[in-house]
C-alpha cells in the first residue's frame, strides 16, 4: 500500500537517525537511544510502523534480535522514567499499526507480554496507547478477540500490590482513569466486532472473584459489572451481569450458616429472647444505635464474620446501583431481570437470609411498579398448580413477609393481595374435605399462615380505613380457618396466637375452642407441614442483620415494635381484666414508650406522610394507648425498648 | 451479495419432557440457540428460520427422561461466506493500516492495507479519514460507506472475515454501481475484440439476467458478470 512504499528502507532509516550503522540488529540494540532521537528528528508514524513491522517479520523468519528488544521495552514495569514512558508509548503505537503482522505462533512472547500488562501500573499516555493497541488487535483477527477481552477484564481490578492505594485519592483517580478506558475499549471492540459481547459474557463470569477472594477485589469487580450493565452494551450483557451478581450474593449468603447467627439457648423462649436486656456496646453506639434487641444479639454473633462483611458491602453496592438506576429512570427494566433471577434462584434457595433484600430495596424504591410486580409474581406462583409445592410455599412465605414488612405498601394494596390469598384458600376448602393432614395440605396451611401473619402486622391499618375494613370483614377468613383441615392447629402457634388475639380485639371473629400455646414456638404439626425445609417458620424479610445494608432497609421497614395491634386499645380500656404475661415487661418501660410516641409524631411531621402513616398517626391521636410502643426509626442513640411482642417467629432460630 | 442462501431442512428437535406443555415455544427456543453461530451441519451461520411442525405425533426417545422428538420442516436463511466470494458490508473504521467492515450487522471483517489495491490511498481530510482512489477521484471509501469485497478467509468461531479489495470490482458499492460500465472500458483497456465480447455479455445479462445469478462458480466468472450479478 501507499504508506508502505513511502516509508524509507532500513538503511535510510538508520542513517537518518544518525546511528552511523546500516545494520538493523545493531540499530535496534540501541533502540532506546534511537527512539528518543527519532522524536528529535521527527520520525513519522509510518516510518515507525515500518520499523516494527520489519522486526516482526524478521522474528517470523528466525532473526529475533530486534524482536527481543521490542519485548524488552514492554517489560519495563516499575517507576518508568519519562524516557522509558515515551519509548513504551512509541512502541505500543507502532505495534497498533502493525497488528496485521502479529502472528499467534511466531509472536507468542510479544503477545503474552502485551496481554500481561496491567494498566494500573502506568500513566494515562501508556494506558491510551495500550488500549489502542488492544482494540486494533481485537479487530484485526478473530484469534485475538478472546485474549483482548480477557486482558481488559483482568484490568477490572488492580494488582494486589495496588489494593491499599485504592482508599487514597491518588488511587481513586487512577481507578477512574483505568476503568473509563477499559470500558470505552470494550465498547469500541463491540462496535468493531459485533459478536464480541457474546464472548465477553462468559469471560466476565469466569473471571468473577469467588466467595473467598479479597473484599476490595470483589467490590471493584462487581462495580465493573454494573458499569457494563448500564453501559452501551447493557442490552446485550446487562441481564447476565445482574443475575451473576445476585448469584454471588446468594453464594455468600449460603456460606453463612444458620449456626453463625442463631444463639442456641434453648432455655429461653421466643418472647424472652425479645425481652432480652439490651446492652449497647460502644461500637454500636457510634452507629445508628437504634437496633432491636433480638437483632442486636444476633448481629453480635455475625461480627467478625468476613463473609458476612463481604456480603454486607456487596449488598450496599447493589442497593446504590439500584438507586442510580432509578435516577436514570431504568429501574423497572433492571427490576424485570432481578425478578427473573429471583424466581429461578433465590426463591428456591434453602432459606436464603439476605440476598432477598435486593428485591425488597428495589420494591421500596418504586413501590407503584416494582413493589406491585413483586407481590403479584409471588401470589401468581402461589396459586398456580404447575409449580412444585415447595416453590409455592416459599413464594407465599415471601409474600407474607413482604406484605408485612414493606412500609411502602399501601393498606389498600395489601388488602387486595390478601383477598387473592383468601380466595384461593376458599377454593381449596371447597374442593378438599380431609382431616388434619400437615403434609397433604401443606400449601393450604402455608397460605393460611401467610394470611394470619400479614393480618398480625396490618390488621390495625386495614381497620382504620372504613372501606378496607368492610372488605376485610367480608372475606371468608372464618370459613377457611374453621375448615375441617384445621389450619389453626397446624400453623405456627406463635402466629396463630397473636392473630387470634388481634382478631378477637377487632371482632373479626372469635373461636370457641381455647388455644393454649404457652409460648410454644412451634408445634409438631407445624413442623410437619413445613417439611424438612421448615417452610412453616420461614419469614424471609425479617430484620436484616447486616449492619450497612440495614441502614438502607430500615427506613422502609416495619419492625414488629412499630406495629400497633388491635388489642392495644382494648388493653388500655380494660387493663385490669386483660392481664398477660408480657405486660410486665411493657410496664417497666412505659415512660420511654410515651416519650417515643411523641418523637414519632414529630418525625411524622418532618417527613412526607403517606396515607398509611397518616392513618397510623390519626389512630394515635384518638386514644393515647399507654401500652403501644412505637418505634422511632432513624432516631439517635436512644435506649431501646423492650418489646412486648407475642409474635416474633422471626427470632425463632429457624426463621430469622 | 453472495454467501446468502435459503435451505429447506427436515429437522428433528429433541425436547426435554418438562417442555412438553409448550412444544412450539421450546422448538423456537432450540432453533434460536443456533442463531448467529457457525454450524457445521448447516455449513453456515443461521440468520433466520421459518418453521412448521410436520407431525403432531412426536417420537419418544426412551431413557430416564423420555425426550420428545418433534419433526419439523424449516426454511433456514444461512450465511456461509467462502473464500473468493464477494460480500458486502458497512465500513465502521478506517486506519492507515486497515479497513474495518461489518457484514450484515453481526460479522466483523477486516481488510488490511496489504490487501487494498494500490489504487487506493489513505488520507485524512478535515479530520475525516478516507481511502480515495487515485484513478477515480470520486471513488471514496469512508466510514459509513457500503463496500463490496472479496472473502479471503473466515474465522468460524467468532465469525471474523478477512477480506480483500484487490480485484477491481471491489470497493464502494455506490460508486461501482454507477460506474461499472465506465470502469470496464478504462480498466480493461484490452483489444477491441475483448470489448465487443463484453458488450455482448452485457446484452446477454440484460436478457437473461436471472439465470446468471443462479450460478455458483465464482472463481471462473468474469469480473463483469460478477458485477452484474451484484447490481
Amino acid at each position: 500500500m501507499s504508506n508502505n512504499l513511502s516509508a524509507p528502507d532500513p538503511a535510510e532509516l538508520s542513517s537518518s537517525v544518525g546511528s552511523g550503522s546500516n545494520n538493523m540488529g545493531v540499530e535496534l540494540a540501541n533502540e532506546r537511544a534511537q527512539f528518543l532521537e527519532m522524536e528529535e528528528v521527527n520520525f513519522t508514524d509510518n516510518e515507525l510502523v515500518y520499523h516494527v513491522r520489519t522486526a516482526l517479520k524478521s522474528a517470523s523468519s528466525g532473526d529475533s534480535e530486534s524482536y527481543d528488544e521490542l519485548i524488552g521495552v514492554m517489560h519495563h514495569r516499575e517507576r518508568l522514567s519519562p524516557d522509558e514512558v515515551a519509548m513504551l508509548v512509541t512502541c505500543l503505537k507502532a505495534l497498533s499499526g502493525t497488528v496485521s503482522c502479529i502472528d499467534v505462533v511466531h509472536h507468542e512472547s510479544l503477545l503474552s507480554s502485551i496481554f500481561g500488562m496491567s494498566m494500573w501500573n502506568y500513566g494515562p499516555e501508556v494506558m491510551d496507547a495500550l488500549v489502542d493497541l488492544i482494540i486494533s488487535l481485537a479487530a484485526s483477527s478473530g484469534k485475538f478477540v478472546d485474549s483482548c477481552l480477557d486482558m481488559l477484564i483482568r484490568n477490572f481490578v488492580p494488582p494486589y500490590s495496588y489494593l491499599a492505594l485504592l482508599k487514597q485519592p491518588r488511587g481513586l483517580s487512577r481507578k477512574d482513569q483505568v476503568l473509563s478506558r477499559v470500558h470505552s475499549a470494550l465498547e469500541s471492540i463491540s462496535h468493531l466486532v459485533p459478536l464480541a459481547p457474546m464472548r465477553l459474557l462468559s469471560l466476565v463470569i469466569q473471571r468473577m472473584p469467588r466467595q473467598n477472594d479479597n473484599e476490595t477485589v470483589m467490590m471493584t469487580y462487581v462495580e465493573n459489572m454494573f458499569k457494563l450493565e448500564s453501559g452501551s452494551m447493557g442490552q446485550l450483557v446487562g441481564s447476565t451481569m445482574l443475575i451473576a451478581v445476585v448469584d454471588r450474593l446468594l453464594d455468600l449468603d449460603l456460606e453463612i450458616g444458620w449456626e453463625d447467627i442463631v444463639q442456641d439457648d434453648s432455655s429461653k423462649g421466643i418472647f424472652e429472647m425479645e425481652l432480652e436486656d439490651l446492652e449497647e456496646d460502644e461500637e454500636d453506639l457510634n452507629d445508628e444505635g437504634d437496633e432491636l434487641p433480638g437483632k442486636h444479639l444476633s448481629r453480635n454473633s455475625l461480627r467478625g464474620n468476613v463473609i458476612a462483611e463481604k456480603l454486607d458491602s456487596l449488598l450496599v453496592l447493589t442497593f446504590e446501583y439500584l438507586e442510580s438506576c432509578q435516577g436514570h429512570g431504568r429501574l423497572l427494566e433492571v427490576f424485570e431481570t432481578l425478578l427473573h433471577s429471583f424466581r429461578i434462584t433465590v426463591l428456591n434457595a434453602y432459606k436464603s437470609k439476605f440476598a432477598q433484600f435486593v428485591m425488597f430495596y428495589a420494591c421500596a424504591l418504586d413501590p407503584e411498579n416494582c413493589g406491585v410486580r413483586f407481590a403479584r409474581m409471588l401470589v401468581d406462583i402461589f396459586v398456580c398448580h404447575d409449580h412444585p409445592p415447595m416453590t409455592r410455599m416459599s413464594a407465599v412465605a415471601y409474600l407474607a413477609s413482604y406484605l408485612s414488612r414493606g412500609k411502602f405498601l399501601s393498606a389498600n394494596y395489601i388488602t387486595t393481595m390478601l383477598k387473592r390469598l383468601v380466595d384461593w384458600c376458599l377454593d381449596y376448602c371447597n374442593v378438599q374435605d380431609g382431616d388434619v393432614n400437615p403434609f397433604a395440605h401443606r400449601v393450604f396451611y402455608a397460605g393460611c399462615q401467610a394470611i394470619m401473619y400479614v393480618l398480625c402486622f396490618r390488621m390495625t391499618s386495614i381497620m382504620s380505613i372504613p372501606r378496607l375494613k368492610s372488605q376485610l370483614f367480608l372475606m371468608p377468613i372464618e370459613t377457611i380457618l374453621k375448615h375441617k383441615s384445621d389450619p389453626l392447629k397446624v400453623c405456627l402457634p406463635s402466629v396463630v396466637g397473636e392473630f387470634l388475639k388481634q382478631a378477637r380485639a377487632a371482632r373479626l371473629f372469635t373461636v370457641t375452642k381455647t388455644f393454649i400455646f404457652d409460648d410454644i414456638l412451634e408445634s409438631e404439626l407445624s413442623r410437619a407441614f413445613g417439611g424438612l425445609e421448615r417452610l412453616d417458620s420461614f419469614f424471609p424479610f425479617d430484620p436484616c442483620l447486616l449492619k450497612k445494608s440495614d441502614s438502607f432497609i430500615r427506613p422502609n421497614f416495619i419492625f414488629w415494635s412499630m406495629v400497633k395491634t388491635t388489642y392495644d386499645d382494648d388493653e388500655d380500656r380494660d387493663e385490669d381484666e386483660e392481664g398477660s404475661g408480657d405486660e410486665d415487661g411493657e410496664e417497666s418501660v412505659d415512660g420511654v414508650g410515651e416519650d417515643r410516641r411523641d418523637r414519632m409524631a414529630t418525625s411524622f411531621n418532618e417527613q412526607d406522610i403517606d396515607i398509611e402513616e397518616f392513618d397510623y398517626a390519626l389512630n394515635k391521636m384518638s386514644i393515647t394507648p399507654k401500652q403501644s410502643l412505637m418505634y422511632k426509626f432513624g432516631g439517635g442513640l436512644e435506649e431501646l425498648v423492650r418489646m412486648p411482642s407475642r409474635i416474633r417467629p422471626s427470632t425463632s432460630p429457624e426463621s430469622l | 451479495m453472495e454467501g446468502l442462501k435459503v435451505s429447506d431442512a427436515n429437522l428433528v428437535v429433541f425436547l426435554h419432557p418438562s417442555k412438553s406443555n409448550r412444544v412450539s415455544k421450546a422448538v423456537l427456543h432450540e432453533l434460536s440457540s443456533h442463531l448467529f453461530q457457525f454450524s457445521e451441519i448447516f455449513d453456515g451461520v443461521l440468520l433466520a428460520y421459518d418453521v412448521d411442525i410436520v407431525d403432531r405425533n412426536a417420537k419418544l426417545l426412551s431413557g430416564i427422561h423420555p425426550y420428545i422428538g418433534v419433526r419439523l420442516k424449516a426454511k433456514l436463511l444461512l450465511f456461509s461466506p467462502k473464500p473468493n466470494m464477494l460480500i458486502e458490508g458497512n465500513v465502521v473504521k478506517l486506519t492507515p493500516e486497515s479497513i474495518h467492515v461489518i457484514v450484515l450487522g453481526f460479522a466483523s471483517a477486516v481488510i488490511i492495507d496489504e490487501d487494498v489495491r494500490e489504487e487506493f490511498e489513505y488520507r485524512t481530510k478535515h479530520g475525516k479519514e478516507v481511502y480515495r482512489s487515485k484513478a477515480h477521484r470520486r471513488h471514496v471509501i469512508e466510514v459509513g460507506t457500503m463496500v463490496r469485497f472479496l472473502v479471503k478467509s473466515l474465522d468460524r468461531e467468532i465469525l471474523h472475515i478477512c477480506g480483500s479489495l484487490e480485484p477491481s470490482n471491489t470497493g464502494s458499492i455506490h460508486w461501482l454501481d454507477q460506474n461499472f460500465g465506465e470502469l470496464s472500458l478504462i480498466d480493461r483497456s484490452g483489444t477491441k475484440r475483448e470489448r465487443e465480447n463484453e458488450m455482448k455479455m452485457q446484452e446477454h445479462a440484460v436478457v437473461g439476467g436471472e439465470e446468471i445469478s443462479l450460478g455458483n462458480d465464482q472463481s471462473k466468472k468474469s469480473k463483469k458478470r460478477r458485477l452484474r450479478e451484484e447490481s
